[in-house]
């Protein structure tokens, strides 16, 4: 619990870093910036779980243990992430969303 | 008594077509023949001691026979209708047993010699063994839709057997006639099963049969067109049994399914399941006996007694020797069927009945050995027809000897079997129906000629130059003849009245001598006249038939009856009714579903575009969806 800070500005800054990860996700065209978007809407969910879990339930730690959990999957799905975007840059040297599309068949 | 072993006569001839049917490229044909010989032997004796056990140890309970039913239902309808499975063994159910046994183990044998060499050959057997489950399943069948099963089943086998050599156009198309035919008969058939259902409330022979049971009893309380409707269902049902037993009209398919193996024809088309349709009569008799004082049954015996005068006249001018025994046995189903149909119920009265019985077994011993005597001059001579046949008794003793014991018996000539079972067949009829008596005697005087003209013409007569000498056929082939002529020579003193009755209490019979001696001139005369015709070789018999003119040239081509088919079917069934129907089936209903199908391909081509194959594409549907859902739940809970 930080003095002087309520949840709600906690809450509206998160907000906001979930739309920005969501703006960041429709409208980049190159796969890095795609998966730093997702990474920016994980992060906003992260910040949310600790938030509510100190401000409403201070003498609990679920929320705290979760976003430990959510920090792990995320870790393991950037890799992942990045291992098939550098596959894909060894096939056709390029990251950008529209020389994949090929794949849509 | 306990009959449930009798399930095993079925069952087994089953297995073996399935052995055979599953592993027909593995087994080599001479273990396949044995395998089918063996399975059969085993129903044979399993018939033979079950007809022991029945007629001589425990069927009867005070001088009548009773009917045991071992059954498990199979299928319910309704809370009180259901279809049973199960066997029903009574008189004529192990006569059956026994003629289809017989005749079916004689067959096998026969088929060892005379398929040898076949390319399927496993096939045949395998057939064989399926035909033979069928049959014994009709024979034993407990209910109507049990019977109706496998009816269908031997239609199927006979289909199968008859368009055996399948790469012969003419036995492809003999074998779709015949299922055809019979099956179109078969319609009624399955319409009188369900009318009966319907009114009855149920399929069991021993309930329906019952004469005081309610099914005979409350014929009259419904009428439909002036009859009982169980009278028109009785009309059907005899509809379906005359397609299977070639009654005219719808007789045209059993000369055609000569094109098959003539052991099929000695098994199929002599001896078993052409009588299925006698037998169905024979089944049903008290509700063909009771039901509208007997009006069924005497469609029956006019059917059965028109039929065998019309192929009792064909057979006379034909000149392929298969079919003159097709129309033979035509002839003589439809005897059968007049003896049905003069038949009374009580004691002496049921002699139609009882005679019908009789030469319905005599006449498949005799009938079964014509054919595979028959079948044997073929193996010989390689032809089917008359003209190349001639003075074979030199080459072929065992089959000249015993095909004249069966012509013999055929004819009626006393002491063969024929004799007896013609004879009673003639007293029932002089005793009911005069008319009926006099076409009998007739058609005994024509089957006597025309079964002399086919014995003389092969065996005697002209003496043919063959380019192979013929040779009497192998002893697989010869045994049977043997066995059949001795079954043929004793069998008319098998004490039928005793054993076989409507009522199941027997009688006396005795032979009424005036009428004997009436038959036996007749037939007699016939086999004179053919010895006159054809013993040697000369031109009388040419002149004979250049005097009847036209007459002898409708006879000859069966009296147009297949052209006149044709002629319904092709030209007016075909043209007139199926043509439009197809036609406006092909442009208006096929039209409307390929409209509804081309018109979802073009509005796809349409709005494939949307699909984009991008995840931002529709990432920001998804999240677009979900703000517009937002903003709305949010109205609507503020507000």
């Amino acid at each position: 619990m930080i003095a002087g800070i309520s949840i709600y500005e906690i809450l509206t800054v998160t907000s906001i870093l979930f739309f920005i990860g969501v703006y960041g996700f429709i409208t980049r065209k190159n796969l890095i910036s795609i998966l730093m978007s997702i990474e920016l809407i994980l992060n906003a969910s992260v910040i949310n779980f600790v938030v509510i879990n100190k401000y409403l339930y201070p003498d609990m730690l679920q929320g705290v243990f979760f976003s430990i959990f959510i920090i792990a999957v995320a870790a393991a799905e950037t890799a992942l992430a990045v291992s098939i975007i550098i596959n894909l840059y060894r096939q056709i040297a390029s990251v950008e969303v529209k020389d994949t599309e090929i794949m849509k068949y | 008594m306990d009959f449930t072993y009798v399930i095993l006569i079925p069952l087994i001839p089953l297995a073996a077509f399935l052995l055979l049917g599953i592993f027909n490229q593995k087994i080599k044909p001479a273990v396949s023949g044995y395998i089918g010989v063996a399975g059969l032997s085993a129903s044979a004796a399993l018939s033979f001691y079950t007809a022991y056990q029945y007629f001589f140890v425990g069927g009867k309970v005070d001088g009548v026979y009773q009917t045991f039913v071992e059954k498990t239902t199979w299928m319910n309808f309704t809370d009180t209708l259901a279809i049973d499975m199960g066997i029903l063994i009574d008189p004529i159910s192990v006569m059956m047993l026994i003629v289809v046994s017989i005749v079916s183990l004689m067959v096998h044998i026969y088929s060892r010699g005379y398929m040898k060499g076949d390319d399927g050959y496993t096939r045949f057997f395998a057939f064989l063994g399926l035909f033979s489950f069928s049959m014994f399943g009709l024979v034993l069948a407990t209910n109507l839709f049990q019977i109706y099963i496998f009816w269908e089943l031997v239609g199927v086998s006979s289909y199968l057997l008859i368009g055996y050599y399948y790469t012969k156009t003419s036995a492809v198309a003999a074998a779709k006639k015949a299922f055809i035919v019979t099956r179109f008969a078969d319609l009624g058939f399955l319409i009188g099963i369900l009318i009966i259902g319907y009114y009855t409330g149920t399929y069991d022979f021993e309930t329906l049969n019952n004469p005081e049971g309610s099914a005979i009893l409350s014929w009259s309380s419904t009428s439909f067109m002036g009859l009982s409707f169980l009278t028109w269902a009785l009309i059907l049902i005899f509809m379906g049994g005359a397609g299977k037993s070639a009654m005219f009209p719808l007789h045209i398919w059993l000369p055609d399914a000569m094109e098959g193996p003539t052991p099929v024809s000695a098994l199929i088309h002599a001896a078993t399941m052409v009588v299925a349709g006698v037998y169905l009569v024979a089944r049903l008799f008290p509700m063909y006996y009771f039901i509208e004082d007997g009006f069924a049954l005497n469609i029956v015996a006019y059917v059965g007694g028109f039929s065998s005068l019309f192929a009792a006249i064909i057979a006379i001018t034909q000149t392929d020797i298969k079919r003159v025994l097709a129309f033979s046995t035509m002839s003589q189903l439809g005897y059968m069927m007049m003896a049905l149909g003069v038949s009374g119920y009580d004691g002496h009265e049921g002699v139609g009945y009882m005679a019908s019985m009789f030469h319905l077994f005599t006449h498949a011993m005799f009938k079964a050995l014509l054919f595979l005597g028959a079948g044997s001059v073929i193996h010989a001579v390689h032809s089917n027809y008359l003209k190349d046949m001639g003075g074979l008794r030199k080459y072929m003793p065992i089959t000249n000897i015993t095909f004249l014991i069966a012509a013999l018996a055929i004819a009626g000539v006393f002491p063969l079997s024929g004799f007896w079972s013609k004879d009673e067949i003639l007293v029932a009829a002089f005793e009911h129906n005069k008319l009926l008596y006099f076409v009998g005697v007739f058609v005994a005087g024509l089957t006597a000629f025309y079964m002399f003209r086919l014995y003389f013409g092969i065996f005697w007569g002209k003496d043919t130059q063959y380019k192979h000498v013929p040779h009497e056929s192998p002893i697989s082939m010869t045994l049977p003849l043997m066995l059949l002529a001795f079954i043929s020579i004793v069998g008319g003193f098998i004490p039928f009245s005793e054993l076989i009755t409507a009522d199941r209490a027997g009688f006396e019979a005795h032979l009424n001598i005036p009428l004997a001696i009436v038959a036996t001139v007749v037939g007699l005369t016939g086999i004179g006249l053919a010895y006159v015709f054809y013993k040697k070789e000369n031109d009388l018999a040419d002149r004979f038939a250049n005097a009847f003119g036209p007459f002898y040239k409708w006879a000859s081509n069966k009296f147009y009856f297949d052209e006149i088919y044709m002629f319904v079917t092709k030209k007016i069934i075909f043209k007139r009714i199926a043509w439009p129907i197809a036609f406006f089936d092909k442009k208006y209903v096929d039209g409307t579903m390929e409209g509804i199908g081309n018109k979802t391909v073009v509005i796809s081509e349409k709005i494939k575009g949307m699909q984009s194959g991008k995840v931002q594409d529709y990432a920001f549907g998804f999240i677009a969806g979900v703000v517009v859902l937002a903003m709305v739940f949010i109205y609507l809970w503020t507000n």
